[in-house]
């Protein structure tokens, strides 16, 4: 499992003077599902087009099983790309859009419809051969471009926000539906998203990125755990991010009150980002909590309600099962153990 | 459906401007006039199949079709240059391109004549450098070069505009599956490009097949096309029985023609242009 087949080692890249991509450099796993997560803009899908081979660089290697991969072509390079909007032919039926590169590297007609009568099995499609693409739902259309790239046994497949165009229902059984397909195919998967939620369901790593560069990667629980900066925890799932001050290791002081925590190692009164995830905020009874606010309004959300608190001119999101009435006095009670300390970033 | 009285002017508009027009045009190819009052005849529509007729319809469709060829092998690839993503100053090129268009059709036309002329600009050019003489004015060669010159810009629009809608990812997927520049041109973009392809032949062909000004201008008085051979009916002859015979079965053709093409025109993709 800790078998390397991909590095990137310090790319960046820039489009006529801006710069998009900032000093990356990132490992991919054999086998492993890594996602891409960022809000748009932030350089995610450059990243995957440069693995596929779709741009240079313009600075910083491109290592395939050890070897710099620069300069070499797509069709040579042993990834296949998924794209965003499918990219199928659609002037072709679903055969002979998977046989497409089949037939360009002359494999025998019967070979042909073996494996594409297989990859068709494999996305759970069997028997649509000779559908046109046109008459195929959004979600089997992406099934037939997953096939069209499989079929060429990649060892690495890149998938641009496959499911951004499916409606949410499908797009959960997709989720499902490709991590089996590359549990099942045994090969590393890069995936591309905006969506945290998608990210956190399929990764095996996440890589956060923001503004052309890496904020953090790790796997989803501990990026969702231990978020080391302010963006990685607004961006994975809902936060309060407060300014505090760390008084000295174990104590911190924010929203005018000082609380215990389990951080160490800041300096004595460095300013810092404090996060506190909307669950771990729990609500009382005013004595019993440490700060005092007033509930200024209640959504149901299914699960949980989502309550804002307002505590001395500062909103706090809570989700909790119980309800609190809205103007009601409550008091915020916060563990420890839930308050996450981050060392403050500079975002321009 | 319910109508919209908003719609009332433009229906208006259609019958007489449509509707009226080629009713008359029919009643003209199937009924005579004369001192014994309105017969039924076919006489009219006969006289087009005879052979005199069909020579110059034939000549028509034969001159009109190697126009269309020559502006397929000519515009698709200026089709291709203007669609290419990253041409900088592209608007410039394809407002030269159109610029023409916006110069009266038949002072074009002249422009050719003294161009092509025994002493005109070119021959005078070719004697200055010691070649010898062209003279194709008033032959067929000068009137394919009429129509393509006239007809062009209504191949290269169409087809640009599909080509330019084609998913640049579709072409990184052929590319990505191995296919080369050509292959990728020949199994994906042609194809993918058919409607604008479809939609530039119908453009090209129908104006060709019925110009009269171009074969009168440069073809001279020996080259009658079955244009020439209308107008001549109605402003010459004033035979109207006959010239909306012709115009009848020229119109029929071309609707089959038409029929023929939509088959490949999907989505009707690039027939949107005008």
């Amino acid at each position: 499992m800790s078998d390397e087949i991909i590095r990137l080692e310090n790319i960046s890249k820039d489009f006529n003077g801006v710069q998009v991509l900032k000093d990356i450099s990132l490992y991919i796993l054999r086998n492993e599902f890594l996602t891409l997560l960022g809000p748009s803009g932030c350089g995610k899908t450059t990243t995957l087009r440069i693995i596929g081979g779709f741009e240079c660089p313009s600075s910083g290697n491109v290592l395939f099983e050890g070897s710099r991969i620069n300069d070499l072509p797509a069709f040579k390079r042993k990834v296949n790309p998924v794209f965003q909007k499918y990219a199928l032919f659609t002037h072709m039926n679903v055969y002979e859009n998977i046989a497409f590169g089949l037939k360009i590297k002359k494999i025998s007609k019967k070979d042909i419809d073996k494996k594409v009568q297989e990859v068709l099995e494999l996305v759970n499609l069997p028997g649509i051969e000779n559908r046109s693409v046109d008459s195929l739902s959004g979600g089997q259309q992406q099934r037939v471009a997953i096939a069209r790239a499989i079929v060429n046994e990649p060892e690495v497949l890149l998938l641009d926000e496959p499911l951004g165009a499916l409606d949410l229902k499908l797009r959960k059984d997709m989720q499902i539906e490709l991590k089996n397909i590359q549990k099942r195919l045994g090969i590393t998967f890069i995936y591309v998203t905006h969506d945290q939620e998608e990210a956190l369901t399929m990764s095996d790593t996440i890589v956060v990125m923001n503004h052309g560069s890496i904020q953090q990667i790790g796997t989803p629980l501990d990026i969702y755990n231990e978020p080391k900066n302010a963006f990685v925890a607004d961006f994975i799932g809902e936060s309060n991010i407060i300014d505090g001050t760390m008084i000295e290791d174990c104590l911190i002081e924010f929203a005018g009150h000082r609380f215990e925590c389990v951080d160490k190692g800041f300096e004595r009164n460095e300013e810092v980002d404090v996060v506190i995830r909307p669950e771990d905020v729990k609500l009382g009874r005013v004595e019993e909590g440490m700060l005092e606010g007033t509930v200024q309004s209640v959504v149901f959300k299914g699960v949980h309600y989502e309550m804002i608190v307002l505590s001395n001119q500062k909103k706090w999101i809570i989700h909790s099962t119980a309800m609190e009435p809205v103007n009601s006095k409550v008091g915020i009670k916060i563990l420890p153990t839930d308050i996450h300390i981050m060392k403050k970033v500079r975002v321009q | 459906m319910k109508k919209n009285p908003i719609t009332y002017p433009y229906i208006l508009w259609m019958v007489i401007f449509t509707v009226v027009p080629l009713a008359l045009i029919l009643v003209y190819s199937v009924f005579t006039m004369d001192s014994s009052g309105i017969g039924f005849t076919l006489q009219h529509i006969k006289r087009v199949f005879e052979p005199l007729y069909l020579v110059v319809l034939l000549r028509s469709i034969r001159l009109a079709v190697v126009s269309t060829v020559i502006c397929l092998v000519l515009g698709y690839p200026v089709a291709m240059i203007l669609a290419e993503r990253h041409l900088s100053k592209k608007s410039i090129l394809i407002v030269l391109f159109v610029i023409p268009m916006w110069m009266n059709f038949l002072a074009r036309t002249y422009a050719w004549m003294t161009l092509l002329e025994k002493n005109g600009l070119i021959n005078t050019a070719l004697g200055a450098i010691g070649l010898p003489a062209i003279n194709i004015l008033y032959t067929d060669n000068a009137v394919i070069l009429g129509m393509v010159y006239n007809f062009l810009p209504f191949m290269v629009l169409p087809i640009y505009s599909v080509l330019r809608k084609i998913d640049s990812a579709v072409i990184e997927a052929a590319e990505d599956l191995g296919a080369t520049p050509v292959t990728t041109f020949r199994r994906v973009i042609f194809p993918l490009s058919l409607p604008g392809v479809m939609s530039g032949i119908t453009m090209v062909f129908m104006p060709a097949v019925t110009t009269f000004v171009i074969s009168r201008l440069l073809g001279g008085g020996q080259y009658t096309l079955i244009g020439n051979l209308i107008e001549q009916q109605f402003l010459t002859t004033r035979d109207w029985g006959f010239g909306s015979s012709l115009s009848f079965i020229l119109m029929i053709f071309i609707l089959l023609t038409m029929g023929i093409m939509s088959r490949y025109e999907k989505d009707n993709e690039g027939g949107g242009l005008w």
